[in-house]
């Protein structure tokens, strides 16, 4: 695979890997008496295992000229197994810490074993592992086909895919050694995220650069709700992780913002994470994958521009709704609320548009479990945004906030939504990708179809309950006017439903592992006949006759 | 030309479309976030506000790195049961430095806001080590390597010194003296100890928090952090009383 790099694509490799490997080395030293020095000898270990791979096929033939005549798909085959291996570890470890709340002394008195430790590298996993991997993947992949052009060259998805995973592991293994900046979902230290603020920039220029090759007159719309993504993720992660580090050799920092603008600042952040990671970038995955499996154009094209800008515009105020009844002014409460309600229209805008383009492959729907988890995703993303603008409204969420109700609305979302489109994304694009017929086992998609839906129904459902109660618990009265309940009451009352999370949650990790494993198959098994995507190919220079929108 | 019209021009440019997305992408940010900077609700002072001590301050990078945060907020909001339950709402000066803040966003524990002086330091020391000594239900994972841990102090007046590079008023003295503080906070009766309460005030917490004399340990910084948590001001306890009294 790294022999089909030309051989200046290898030596500029090879200088960049050397690079890499001096900032280890330095960060190593500097680092000595601090976690900061095991980051530099892992990213030395990640930097020699990148130069031994590219000595390895450095005296390999030249890729011959025949290749710029197809999609250039290597970073997105390697990117999908990551993936699917960020979503197992990710998963297996939010069921170890879901597993914890129920056996709170499974910690073998170590620090690295705690639920606060844990925690993060479970959201990490699946947010970023899991989630930024199949969005790097599936983005390179339609960027190319929906704009019938290959990529730029060839060393660059590679660079952007690799720093990426670097920055991962960099997350997960700090968070064990307790290295976070406590800023949630945006975890990672200054010096990571410095890593992948330049990932991200090469990321965008990638973009840029295909698109500018394209043969297709207009952009097509995944590819608006991709730049979304791009560009506005490194708006929120440029912002919110501004701080001061302690100095070159300690991986502490200290936010730039303290208090109330620090709050504001972070759910600003964690609020269009959601938005822009984890919902623009999937439904970039959706507008692709969903109609090319059912055989059927989008159903709305207007719908699309106005979901497109109503969520670009407006998921940016509704981050405020995380912090009513606090310290936060009142008015930017307000402003938060009144956008979140205002983001139903953009939001069940797109999932209608994914629904109604099914009309007409209904029966499609039903003997496809791959088309079921993209319709499946569709509807979850629809009951998640109701879910999540009822939630932002005041009085709602004075009850809600603070509880599991939380965890179990992200949970619709990132099992429901995130998960399931990208699975559905995943098991289309895989059986393309390495030529096959189909997957390696159909069967077995059943199985992880259910599975994930089983888990999804018993989490959620353990959540909302447990959620609810508890916010009732801390609320009730007695008739001579004071509490009801102490605090340790409402935790014994949530018992239940942390065993019931914990099992459901070990149904979709069994869902993924299978998912894993028929990928691998996939890959492994030749003797299916090839696909016949013949005509998956780039257009050459001269360019052809436009396509016109709504073809 | 209609709306559709434009876009379809829009999005035949992808520059133009780049620039589109960034301007609709940051109206809200600007117009929720830039204000809270100058007005007088978000920046209002409190007369009697004190910064952390060196080892305060290591407590709360602790519960930092413990991840404390996932499970207890720190934010008491301005509502009737949570004021009953544990204490006056909270106030953005009390966060004000809170490099970052932890407000928190779930309540698998109950909030912690106004912890500090609430149960005695053998109580925390002996939850800590394991919570279900004291509180027989609780799914909190026990922490007891803490009392096993020292902590570093040779690199705390570079700690101090970062964070008045964003907006702490650490004096130089402050800075100069970390490392000596951080000790004398956990040894009364020593000169360091003195030294303590004349930067930090006489109302400075000093003992051994662990209830070992010597060496400061992880457990004596982050019960020195607890049982400070809603003290740095009196701000809240005032504005409650001025609006009863009212």
């Amino acid at each position: 695979m790294i022999a089909h790099l030309t051989t200046s694509e290898r030596q500029l490799a090879l200088i960049l890997l050397l690079g890499t490997l001096v900032c280890g080395l330095a960060m190593a030293i500097a680092g000595s008496k601090d976690p900061l020095g095991v980051h530099g000898a892992i990213i030395m270990l990640a930097a020699i295992a990148g130069i031994f791979a590219i000595i390895n096929v450095y005296y390999a033939p030249e890729p011959d000229e025949v290749r710029l005549a197809l999609y250039y798909d290597d970073p997105t085959k390697v990117a999908v197994v990551l993936a699917m291996v960020w979503a197992v570890v990710g998963m297996l470890v939010g069921d170890i810490v879901a597993w914890q709340l129920v056996f709170p002394d499974m910690t073998f008195d170590a620090g690295w074993a705690s639920f606060g430790r844990l925690r993060p590298v479970h959201t990490s996993g699946v947010i970023f592992g899991f989630g930024g991997n199949a969005l790097i993947g599936t983005s390179l992949y339609v960027l190319q086909r929906t704009s019938r052009a290959r990529l730029p060259d060839q060393l660059s998805p590679w660079f952007v895919l690799m720093g990426y995973n670097l920055f991962c592991v960099l997350a997960a293994t700090g968070y064990l050694m307790g290295v976070t900046q406590s800023k949630e979902y945006a975890e990672p230290e200054w010096y990571a995220d410095l890593l992948l603020e330049v990932v991200w920039v090469v990321y965008f220029i990638i973009y840029m650069r295909t698109l500018a090759r394209r043969k297709e007159p207009h952009i097509y719309v995944a590819n608006w709700y991709y730049m979304a993504f791009i560009l506005v993720v490194a708006i929120l992660h440029t912002v919110n992780n501004l701080a001061m580090p302690v100095s070159l050799g300690h991986a502490k920092s200290y936010s730039a913002f303290a208090g109330v603008q620090d709050a504001m600042t972070e759910w600003w952040y964690g609020h269009n994470a959601v938005a822009f990671f984890l919902t623009s970038g999937f439904l970039g995955m959706m507008y692709y994958f969903l109609p090319v499996r059912a055989g059927r154009p989008i159903y709305s094209y207007r719908m699309s521009i106005i979901s497109f800008w109503g969520i670009t515009f407006m998921y940016m105020w509704v981050g405020s709704h995380h912090l009513h009844y606090t310290a936060l002014p009142q008015w930017v409460q307000t402003l938060g609320m009144t956008f979140s309600l205002m983001l139903l229209i953009p939001s069940w805008g797109s999932a209608a548009n994914a629904l109604l383009t099914l009309n007409g492959a209904w029966h499609k729907v039903r003997d496809d479990a791959t088309l079921r988890f993209m319709m499946v995703a569709a509807v979850f993303y629809g009951i998640t945004t109701f879910e999540g603008s009822f939630m932002a409204i005041r009085s709602v969420n004075s009850l809600s906030h603070y509880t599991d109700w939380t965890v179990g609305h992200v949970h619709a979302g990132a099992l429901g939504w995130v998960a399931m489109i990208t699975f559905g994304s995943i098991y289309a694009m895989v059986p393309w990708l390495w030529k096959r017929e189909r997957m390696y086992s159909p069967v077995l998609v059943e199985w992880h179809f259910w599975l994930a839906v089983a888990g999804l129904l018993t989490y959620v459902f353990a959540m909302w309950n447990s959620g609810i109660i508890q916010g009732l618990m801390w609320r009730t009265y007695n008739s001579s006017g004071t509490l009801s309940y102490s605090f340790i009451e409402t935790v014994v009352a949530m018992k239940p439903y942390y065993v019931a999370r914990a099992v459901g949650g070990f149904f979709f990790l069994s869902g993924a592992v299978i998912g894993l494993y028929n990928v691998w198959m996939t890959i492994r098994t030749e003797d299916q006949p090839a696909d016949s995507r013949a005509a998956d190919r780039p257009l050459p220079q001269p360019a052809t006759p436009a396509l016109q929108p709504g073809e | 030309m209609g709306f559709l019209g434009l876009h379809y021009r829009i999005e035949r440019k992808t520059m133009t479309l780049a620039i589109g997305i960034i301007f609709a992408a940051s109206i809200g940010g600007i117009v929720e976030i830039a204000p809270l900077f100058t007005i007088h609700q978000t920046v209002e002072d409190a007369p009697d506000m004190r910064v952390y001590t060196p080892l305060e301050l290591t407590g709360r990078n602790i519960y930092i790195r413990e991840g404390c945060y996932a499970c207890h907020s720190q934010m008491i909001r301005t509502l009737r049961d949570e004021v009953e339950r544990y204490g006056p709402y909270s106030l953005a000066v009390e966060s004000k430095y809170d490099h970052p803040m932890l407000w928190g966003s779930k309540r698998t524990g109950p909030d912690l806001a106004r912890l500090g002086g609430k149960y005695s330091d053998d109580w925390h020391v002996k939850h800590l080590i394991n919570p279900r000594n004291v509180v027989p239900e609780s799914v909190m994972p026990p922490y007891a390597y803490l009392a096993r841990n020292k902590i570093r102090t040779d690199d705390l007046g570079l700690h101090l010194a970062a964070m008045r590079k964003v907006g702490v008023p650490y004096t130089d003295e402050m800075i100069a003296n970390a490392s000596a503080d951080a000790y004398g906070q956990t040894t009364p009766d020593t000169p360091y100890a003195e030294g303590v309460a004349k930067r930090y005030g006489a109302a400075t917490n000093i003992r051994a928090f662990d209830g070992v004399a010597g060496e400061p340990t992880e457990m004596d910084a982050l019960v020195a952090y607890l049982q400070i948590l809603g003290k740095l001001t009196d701000a809240a306890h005032k504005t409650t009383t001025a609006k009863a009294g009212e």
